[in-house]
């Protein structure tokens, strides 16, 4: 714990992100740090005269350890699964029996899923340089071995499979390959709505918060009933990529997914319930009426 | 692992009668109680079978056919304690237990009884006497813990207590070694047999080697046998350091 004092005029209309540079600015080592008053974090947009203080202020600081932009992270996970899985469909050497090495398989779906599995990576990969905006500039640096190690070992393990020389296609043959394409399809242009529509919730630097609602994209329909309908439609969107390539791999990453993604949503959806008291009651976190 | 630690059992010290944090009633209390007399009993009962066993034949070898049963009866049962953490009547992680609970469950159930030739082998026996010795010290600890307000018990509590550190310093890798040696021997019979496993093509394109995987089992214990061992060292330290204190009060 540091104890600093301080004796600087500040405008009482200066925000903590003022404060926060004033402070950088004498002690240059402290750039990533959270304010606290009374145990409660403040965020850069908070305004010191709004803030329980009198002529003089107490901040405590804390220091959040080796951070990351989230930016970055993001970018490397995903990058990772794109080109692991692209090494594993050319069968670069060292996976397969030498024989098979740089061949291509013989069954159409296994290009089908490589084109699919690209594009849904390719798409998030631009999503998070054009379309998010993040409220949190940065994570603890740890996040990001954690993360690539969930990404990028579950993309290898799935690819393996999928590209193997002895891999099996679909039971139901082309039946099933169009539905699940036409639901993976679907699902993706679902998940890119909700995303844009997040986005243009929040004017652009802003961080305000508001409660998202359908538009005249019917993709975007679906918050009559969910919360979180990007997570829903990246359900499904995996479901239809395992349903797609009938591996059991594909199922399990899907379902830790789904894990996560409802615990994530279940975050969420209360803390839309805490902040609005206005908001649809209809609306579950994930799933409608189920999850 | 051969030696499960519960964490720092906090009803060692709660005198149930001002209780100020919510801890497990006198239901739970009574069931526990019952639960750690009656896994005492049962390693006791593995603990005779081993010494009549060994009396009768003369010899060490082949000792696991004569407790065999009793063995998996009573580790099986501690996966209850699992369902203990989870449910919050023990205050341990539910993560670590059921990680040590299950390392154990498996060593049984899919080593040693699934691959009969290793049933014969000695380093059985050097993981049974380990898990017999740690098990009947810890559970008999527990109960005394549990039925702590008789002020003599803590005297046999700290005892134990005491015993069950100190134990732990030869039985602890002394499971590990039968632990490792077990699994092996078990090694070339999965791979001839192909125990366990699931091989390419299948509908499902999913492939399992179970060879491979006990190899990497063999493994995981390289970063985790030192950390479990240095915690209980640690843990030994802390309770001796509070025997001392504790004997100069009196």
């Amino acid at each position: 714990v540091f104890v600093f004092v301080f004796d600087w005029q500040v405008e009482p209309n200066a925000t903590i992100g003022e404060i926060k540079s004033m402070f950088h600015k004498s002690h240059v080592l402290f750039d990533i740090f959270k304010l606290f008053i009374r145990g409660k974090s403040l965020k850069d947009e908070d305004v010191l005269q709004h803030l329980p203080v009198g002529t003089t202020a107490t901040f405590y600081f804390r220091d959040l350890g080796a951070q990351i932009s989230w930016v970055t992270v993001f970018l490397t996970e995903y990058a990772g699964p794109l080109l692991i899985y692209l090494m594993f469909y050319f069968r670069v050497p060292f996976i397969y029996v030498p024989k098979y090495d740089f061949t291509t398989s013989k069954h159409w779906v296994v290009h089908l899923a490589c084109m699919c599995h690209s594009f849904h990576y390719v798409k998030r990969l631009l999503e998070t340089l054009f379309v998010h905006r993040f409220s949190h500039g940065t994570m603890p640096l740890r996040n990001i071995f954690k993360n690539c190690t969930y990404y990028w070992g579950f993309a290898a393990w799935m690819a393996y499979y999928i590209n193997h020389p002895l891999y099996t296609p679909p039971t139901y043959g082309e039946q099933q390959i169009r539905l699940a394409l036409t639901v993976f399809l679907f699902c993706q242009i679902g998940n890119f709505s909700i995303h844009i529509a997040l986005r243009n919730l929040r004017p652009p630097g802003s961080k305000t918060r508001k409660i998202p609602y359908p538009t005249k994209n019917p993709f975007t329909w679906i918050f009559l009933l969910v919360s979180c309908p990007n997570y829903t439609y990246e359900l499904g969107s995996w479901l239809g990529f395992t349903l797609m390539t009938q591996c059991l791999p594909v199922a399990a990453f899907t379902l830790v997914g789904f894990i996560q993604m409802t615990v994530w949503a279940k975050g969420k959806h209360r803390s839309y319930l805490k902040e609005f008291r206005d908001y649809p009651t209809l609306r579950s976190p994930i799933l409608p009426f189920i999850l | 692992m051969s030696a499960p630690a519960m964490g720092t059992s906090k009803t060692a010290h709660t005198d149930s009668s001002h209780k100020k944090k919510k801890g497990p009633g006198t239901l739970a209390i009574a069931y526990l109680v019952i639960y750690n007399v009656v896994m005492t009993a049962g390693w006791l009962v593995i603990a005779v079978g081993l010494v009549r066993a060994y009396l009768a034949r003369g010899s060490y070898h082949g000792l696991y056919y004569s407790i065999e049963k009793p063995l998996k009866f009573f580790q099986t049962g501690a996966l209850l304690e699992i369902l203990h953490c989870a449910v919050g009547i023990v205050p341990s992680s539910v993560v670590l237990t059921g990680f040590q609970v299950m390392s154990r469950v498996f060593l049984t159930w899919a080593v040693t009884h699934s691959v009969r030739e290793v049933q014969s082998e000695d380093s059985v026996l050097l993981f049974v006497v380990a898990w017999t010795v740690t098990e009947i010290i810890r559970y008999s600890f527990y109960t005394f813990s549990l039925l702590n307000h008789l002020p003599y018990l803590i005297k046999w509590a700290s005892f134990l207590n005491i015993h069950r550190y100190t134990f732990f310093i030869v039985l602890y890798p002394m499971g590990v070694a039968g632990e490792l040696l077990t699994i092996y021997a078990a090694l070339p019979y999965v791979q001839k047999t192909g125990l366990y496993s699931i091989t390419l093509p299948n509908k499902y394109n999913f492939s399992f080697d179970y060879h491979s995987f006990l190899i990497l089992v063999m493994v995981s214990y390289i970063p985790l046998f030192p950390q479990l061992y240095f915690h209980m060292m640690r843990q030994r330290k802390k309770v001796l350091g509070h025997m001392e204190e504790y004997s100069k009060v009196e």
